[in-house]
């Protein structure tokens, strides 16, 4: 699946690792992720992420 | 006055003795603090990497002055644009107006935010190399997050291989001496945790991934030049394996109980829920400390160090005191991972405060080991024998 990549601080969303934390699981695909997930490092939403190169 | 530091590199910050507070009233400074700016003086090349706090923009010239002629400065290398070390710049650039400031793309966007100004930027990224002469190069390192998304650190070559960290491995405390092996080293190593759990905490897994990162470059490293406190020269490798431990749901084996208290009835509870842990875990640390008296962010530092953390408070207008909410929400910014806690407290005659604490706590991602216990009124004996039976379960449930 398709990581993204905060376009603030760098943080790197892996689908694979999910975002256990905030109650994302393993496996949960950039786009399934609820509207109003916001970076765990900064902070800001969805749309300030954008594919890993 | 400028200090050397290595033939072609000399220190050009600001020592702040007088520095207690940082970040407005976010952050105490109880020992000062340090403006690290460095001259580095290549082959064919110079250039200074970062300035200093806004108050001294006028010292930092003139001094810098007394230095170099301000011209000869080839490039102004800006690792992290928070004011205290971009705060210079508007003083300095007036000097060299045309002379290129190399920054991250975030560093740019951040400058021109605070100073507004059409300087003349250049956007540098990982790996990007500034060439000094004769064979040596500044090697840029980003570093978003570490501790705003504009940081960089600076690797140059030269010298046995010197890293400039800006805020990483920095340390607010001021020192007339430069390196860590001519100052009293525990001192200096709680401002380093302190910096660390009140600063960096919030970004661990940033942390993480950027030492392993340069880790593995296998750079040779004779010195790691921070932006704050002292230069690591004795053991630079030390600090960087401190932040792999720090990094990795830090915890040592003590417990911090936290409270408020109005007529020291949840100041009794605290200590005796502290007999009961000891009694119960007699290895165990166990540090009490009111939050209202306490300075904030020594009890954060502590928090941080620990395993677990108790928090009281007596309920008031149907909440909890002021001092533990303004504690609770900077406890829940530092985002500590694999903490254990609960609450406690007294009331009079509604008593939520403690499920109030236990939310708070739960919210700040400590996990909450039971419901906490309350008193109503004053303790009486058995009510204190009670709150020892807790701490001694509460020891045992956190084995």
């Amino acid at each position: 699946m398709q990581k993204y990549v905060c376009n603030v601080c760098g943080y790197e969303y892996d689908p694979a690792v999910g975002d256990p934390d905030n109650g994302i699981a393993p496996g949960t695909s950039f786009e399934d992720l609820p509207a109003d997930w916001v970076c765990p490092m900064c902070g800001v939403g969805k749309e300030d992420f954008s594919p890993a190169e | 006055m400028a200090k050397r530091i290595t033939d072609n590199i000399t220190w050009v910050g600001k020592t702040d003795w007088e520095l207690k507070m940082f970040h407005g009233n976010e952050l105490s400074t109880r020992r000062g603090s340090s403006y690290n700016a460095y001259l580095l003086r290549g082959a064919s090349k110079t250039v200074l990497i970062d300035t200093v706090w806004g108050p001294y923009d006028r010292e930092f010239v003139a001094r810098l002055k007394q230095e170099i002629d301000l011209t000869q400065i080839d490039a102004v290398i800006m690792q992290h644009n928070e004011s205290d070390h971009s705060g210079a710049l508007v003083e300095l650039m007036r000097a060299i107006p045309g002379t290129p400031i190399y920054c991250t793309a975030k560093g740019e966007a951040i400058i021109r935010g605070h100073y507004h100004q059409d300087w003349n930027f250049v956007k540098v990224k990982t790996g990007d190399k500034l060439d000094l002469g004769g064979g040596e190069s500044l090697t840029f390192i980003e570093a978003p997050m570490l501790h705003w998304p504009d940081t960089m650190f600076s690797y140059y070559d030269g010298c046995g291989g010197i890293l400039f960290s800006n805020d990483g491995f920095g340390q607010h405390y001021a020192s007339e001496s430069l390196f860590n092996d001519e100052v009293p080293e525990a001192e200096m190593m709680a401002e380093a945790e302190k910096y660390y759990a009140n600063i960096l905490a919030p970004f661990c897994p940033m942390v993480t991934r950027k030492v392993k990162e340069i880790l593995a470059m296998n750079l040779p490293l004779a010195l790691i030049c921070p932006s704050h406190g002292v230069i690591w020269r004795k053991d630079p490798g030390k600090i960087i394996e401190k932040y792999i431990l720090w990094a990795d749901a830090y915890a040592e084996n003590q417990v911090t109980i936290v409270y408020d208290t109005m007529w020291n009835s949840t100041r009794r509870m605290a200590e005796a829920i502290a007999r009961g842990i000891t009694s119960a875990a007699p290895g165990t640390a166990v540090k009490l400390f009111n939050a209202a008296k306490e300075d904030k962010n020594d009890i954060l530092t502590e928090i941080f160090h620990s395993r677990a953390v108790i928090a009281g408070s007596p309920t008031i207008n149907n909440g909890y005191s002021y001092a533990m909410a303004g504690l609770m929400e900077m406890v829940k910014g530092m985002k500590l991972k694999k903490k254990v806690g609960a609450a406690f407290g007294s009331f009079g005659w509604s008593g939520e405060a403690v499920k109030q604490l236990s939310a708070l706590l739960a919210e700040a991602g400590i996990t909450v080991v039971d419901e906490g216990i309350r008193t109503p009124w004053v303790p009486d004996e058995t009510a204190l024998a009670a709150c020892e039976e807790y701490g001694r379960e509460f020891a045992r449930k956190i084995q």
